[in-house]
């Protein structure tokens, strides 16, 4: 039975709406530090010397971003311990002999005894750019304690110092992005976001860091809360290249390169398939997104027909294509035109990692086009699957992978959803499993024809141009770009904002700056619902 | 700390941390074991210990099952490397999960049957594991709670976690796990000499600080992230409680003995890797075990929807298990039995492992309750039927064993149930919805 296209494309976007419609939550949050922002954070405030090492816990992806499912993830038992060592090995380097001078703004009166004033002046000016707010009296007062007792038993005023500073970088104060909720004066009845919690929730979006002190002073004045000093203080951070940290830990996430750390092909096979492969196919299409998005302010549409890219010599070897740098680095090159490695979700870092070890899946590539690139959602495969029919590579009857997946969806129940993914992945087919360009597989040309809702088309540059011109593609960053900013999934009717996003980034040429910009400086990123807070804590476990 | 190596020891507690309340444990004075290995000398008993042991797709049916119903002499052939374990194993068949009206989640939801009692009604950990229910209970006066560990180098492939999507990570580096049981804060419960290191009270002290301000975070959260962040205060106290018990002079444990270096692992999806990575995890889990760091430990040797694959080999497990024929003659997969058969030899790894540490006339293994998981009863079509479960150990006397208990389609939580119990947890009933129970398998109970 055929399918038409148009009742699948409604059936998928009626999927996306559905998967937002379990979350309903618009209150303030409470998001943990992914290990990218624990690193940018320690590497502001104390400087590039100080190593923030170790492994923490991973990051749990939800509604297509990690920076959503950090609204949902807490601290284990063996995740403390990583933070605790962390935590102590930072605060040991920042009191230590050669950085102590530099770090620490005042000396103390004696080496071995406390130094409340001291001790107190280092807190105050730390803790503010740990915690992304003035510490509490409360909360300064216990550093300078534990520092002064510390500094007792051990004889040593920065070791005491050290102490004091492990407590904060311990803290769910520091490690959680903790949001508060007020009253919006502007919208009586209505609640925002504290401006502390406006000013993190702004530079976590544009520089994944937390605010620098112009951003904090700009809160502490009460500027944020204006709308000229909101804009002021965005295109501030816009004009900045930290921006560039921003918007490569954007894509990062929504393409998933997180997985990448995992990704390996079978050494049988694909010997050269080497984990600097991997690195340098997640930095590839980072250089290549980057250049076109933020250096050449192009349109964000093109990044799935861009040309210009940026290789090394083992990259060069996967693509087959001579890449001379003499010191092994990265060079620029520009594809010429139609050629089929034209565009992001044509480089390794995407075909790779939506195969299988050993072969392909156009299953597996059609289906993260649709989440990654167009936010619809594909449904899971039933439990009951019949498998009679075989993707089996070495079958003598079906030779391409084309060849065993309509073999395959001859069975009912399969059909739907792989023709929700399969015309897409199958247009990708041209490369193996690793990246590598190929015409035959088993001997038999690749047939890549395909089809996105409606549109046909004959290889995989056909592909690109018709995601280029999907309006689900825009439609989608904005959508995705929107969530991630909030962090957290977007509650239907928020889709009105979203639309007006779409609109503005379309006037602007799909110029990736002037949407983050437009999100930044709308009200609707800072809207809260008031916290459900609880008349009493659940029952206290605390013995 | 040479800051203080000129204090008397004395001298230091007394003065330490402006005078805060300093406990210092009394030494065991008695460490030698009865001549049956069940308890220290005092009259204590050696603690029960607890392990879970996944993998992905489950295994052929009628292949695994012993050839009796009760005490049995055969095992069925992808068993068969368990068989020096016989004696001290239970095979449990016909046990199903019950999905009831709920979306049913191939890979997902039979495991959730076993692990958690409970099948979700999405693709989110809804329930705790048994293995947090029983370590909140058994594991609480150890360094380590429980530990995770994942033998592909997947930290996320772990089946541990608590309600509400909260998954204990899977250690996936055996030299860090080297570190983190045997590293500076092991204190040797055979060593002579005990001396309190007064930079780890100094440690306790600066995380009281961050315990203080529990209420004041808590205060600001809504109902949900307050129970995600009352994890996170959990953790705190677990680690806090780890620093207390390095103050104290531990119970001497004979047969604990601390593992050579280790060799790192090579993460990887190969089975053979999965194993070597394995057999490194298996022997410090058990060293960990016998020197009373944890009583609960947990090894996913391959995840759900087991993406295990052989070497130079295109296809994994699991696609096997879906896309090769039945072969005619054999009446099975041949591929995917040799997966199943290669990975219960693996479990028998872990066992031999604890087998072979010594208490007085007994092992590890007999104190042990190990309980495997799985996500299906027959991967081919995703059946949730006849879940292949087993118990090893009989958990320091709780269980009978070398039996083989044969359900007539009983909802799988009944193992769960009845191991939680023999390991004293005050429960009757586990389970949501049809996977709801409280029937005691009482044949196993000793």
């Amino acid at each position: 039975m055929r399918i038409s296209v148009s009742v699948l494309s409604a059936a998928l976007l009626a999927a996306s709406v559905a998967a937002a419609a379990g979350d309903a939550y618009r209150g303030p949050l409470t998001l943990r530090l992914s290990t990218a922002q624990y690193r940018q954070i320690i590497g502001d405030v104390f400087g590039p010397t100080i190593k923030a090492g170790g492994r923490f816990e991973p990051d749990i992806r939800y509604k297509g971003l990690l920076q959503v499912g950090a609204g949902r993830v807490s601290v284990t038992a063996s995740g403390i311990e990583q933070y605790d060592a962390s935590a102590r090995k930072i605060a040991e380097q920042v009191v230590s002999k050669e950085n102590r001078d530099t770090l620490i703004p005042c000396k103390p009166q004696s080496a071995d005894a406390p130094d409340d004033a001291c001790a107190r002046a280092f807190f105050a000016a730390t803790g503010r750019l740990l915690y992304r707010r003035p510490l509490q009296a409360d909360e300064l007062d216990r550093r300078v304690a534990i520092a002064a007792a510390s500094t007792k038993t051990m004889k040593d005023f920065y070791t005491g110092l050290a102490t004091g500073l492990s407590t904060m970088l311990v803290a769910p104060n520091f490690l959680f992005r903790q949001e508060n909720a007020e009253p919006d004066p502007a919208h009586p009845g209505q609640y925002r976001l504290d401006v502390y919690s406006k000013a993190a929730k702004l530079s976590f979006f544009l520089w994944n860091a937390g605010p620098d002190a112009k951003l904090l002073a700009a809160a502490e004045s009460g500027e944020l809360n204006t709308p000229k000093g909101l804009a002021k203080q965005v295109d501030r951070l816009l004009a900045s290249p930290r921006l560039e940290a921003g918007v490569r830990a954007y894509f990062s996430d929504m393409f998933g390169f997180n997985e990448l750390a995992y990704l390996g092909k079978d050494a049988a096979l694909y010997p050269n398939f080497t984990v600097q492969v991997t690195a340098d196919a997640q930095e590839q299409t980072l250089r290549t997104l980057i250049d076109l998005l933020l250096n050449q302010k192009g349109d964000y549409r093109d990044l799935f027909t861009v040309r210009k890219t940026f290789l090394t010599p083992i990259l060069g070897s996967v693509y087959g294509v001579p890449v001379v740098a003499p010191d092994g680095g990265w060079t620029p090159y520009t594809y010429p035109e139609n050629d089929p490695h034209s565009g992001v979700t044509m480089q390794v870092s995407f075909l790779a990692l939506h195969s299988h070890p050993g072969r392909t899946s156009p299953t597996l590539r059609g289906k993260a086009l649709r989440e990654m690139v167009l936010c619809q959602r594909v449904p899971d495969p039933p439990g009951n699957v019949n498998f009679t029919v075989v993707q089996d590579t070495a079958n003598p009857l079906y030779k391409t992978a084309r060849e065993r997946l309509n073999a395959h969806a001859t069975e009912a129940m399969c059909t739907g959803c792989h023709k929700i993914t399969d015309p897409m992945g199958l247009a990708m087919e041209n490369f193996d499993t690793a990246g590598s360009f190929r015409q035959h597989e088993n001997g038999v040309a690749i047939d890549a024809r395909g089809e996105l809702d409606g549109v046909k088309f004959s290889d995989g540059p056909g592909l690109n141009r018709a995601l280029h011109d999907s309006p689900r593609t825009p439609a989608c960053l904005v959508e995705r770009l929107t969530a991630y900013a909030k962090g957290r999934a977007l509650v239907p009717d928020e889709s009105t904002v979203t639309k007006g996003f779409e609109l503005d980034f379309a006037a602007a040429k799909y110029r990736l700056p002037d949407l983050m910009r437009k999100i930044a400086t709308s009200d609707a990123l800072y809207a809260v619902t008031p916290p459900q807070v609880a008349n009493a804590l659940p029952t206290e476990i605390a013995k | 700390m040479s800051h203080v190596s000129d204090l008397g020891r004395r001298r230091v507690l007394q003065g330490m941390l402006g005078g805060s309340a300093v406990t210092v444990g009394l030494p065991f004075l008695n460490g030698f074991l009865n001549s049956h290995g069940t308890a220290l000398a005092d009259g204590a008993q050696l603690p029960v210990s607890f392990a879970t042991w996944f993998w992905g797709c489950g295994l052929n049916p009628g292949r695994w099952e012993p050839g009796q119903i009760g005490k049995f002499a055969d095992l069925g052939p992808e068993l068969k490397p368990l068989e020096a374990f016989k004696a001290k194993m239970n095979v449990y068949s016909g046990m199903k999960a019950f999905v009831d009206g709920k979306p049913f989640i191939t890979h997902f939801s039979g495991a959730q049957a076993i692990l958690t009692g409970s099948v979700p009604r999405a693709r989110e950990f809804a329930q705790p594991s048994i293995d947090t229910l029983i370590a909140d209970v058994i594991g609480t006066r150890t360094r380590f709670r429980s530990i995770e560990v994942a033998c592909e180098g997947i930290a996320t492939h772990s089946q541990s976690m608590r309600a509400g999507a909260l998954v204990n990570p899977g250690e996936i580096s055996p030299v860090a796990l080297y570190g983190r049981i045997f590293g500076t804060g092991f204190k040797d419960p055979n060593a002579a000499e005990f001396t309190p290191d007064p930079a780890v009270m100094v440690r306790k002290s600066a995380l009281s600080v961050v315990a203080e301000e529990r209420q004041a975070f808590m205060n600001k959260l809504g109902a949900e992230d307050k129970q995600r962040l009352d994890e996170y205060f959990t953790s705190l106290r677990q680690l806090e409680q780890q620093l207390a018990l390095e103050l104290e002079k531990p119970a001497p444990l004979e047969a604990c003995s601390v593992p050579g270096a280790v060799e790192e692992a090579r993460p990887s999806t190969e089975i053979e890797t999965a194993a070597i990575n394995h057999a490194l995890f298996a022997k410090l889990l058990t060293h960990a075990l016998a020197c009373g760091q944890t009583r609960v430990v947990n090894i996913v040797f391959g995840d759900a929807l087991s993406t295990l694959r052989k070497a130079g080999g295109t296809q994994t497990h699991h696609e096997y298990t879906h896309e090769e024929p039945v072969d005619p003659k054999l009446g099975y997969q041949p591929e995917v039995a040799w997966f199943c058969t290669e990975i219960m030899r693996n479990l028998g790894v872990f066992l031999a492992e604890l087998e072979r540490i010594k208490e007085g006339d007994r092992t590890l293994l007999d104190r042990m309750l190990v309980l495997t998981g799985t996500d299906h009863g027959y991967a081919k079509i995703h059946s949730v039927e006849n879940m292949p479960v087993m118990t090893i150990g009989n958990a320091g006397g709780r269980f009978k064993t070398g039996l083989h208990i044969s359900a007539k389609g009983d909802p799988v939580s009944r193992v769960g149930l009845t191991v939680q119990q023999a390991l004293g947890l005050p429960i009757s009933t586990w389970g949501n919805d049809s996977m709801q129970t409280t029937k005691t398998i009482t044949e196993i109970i000793a």
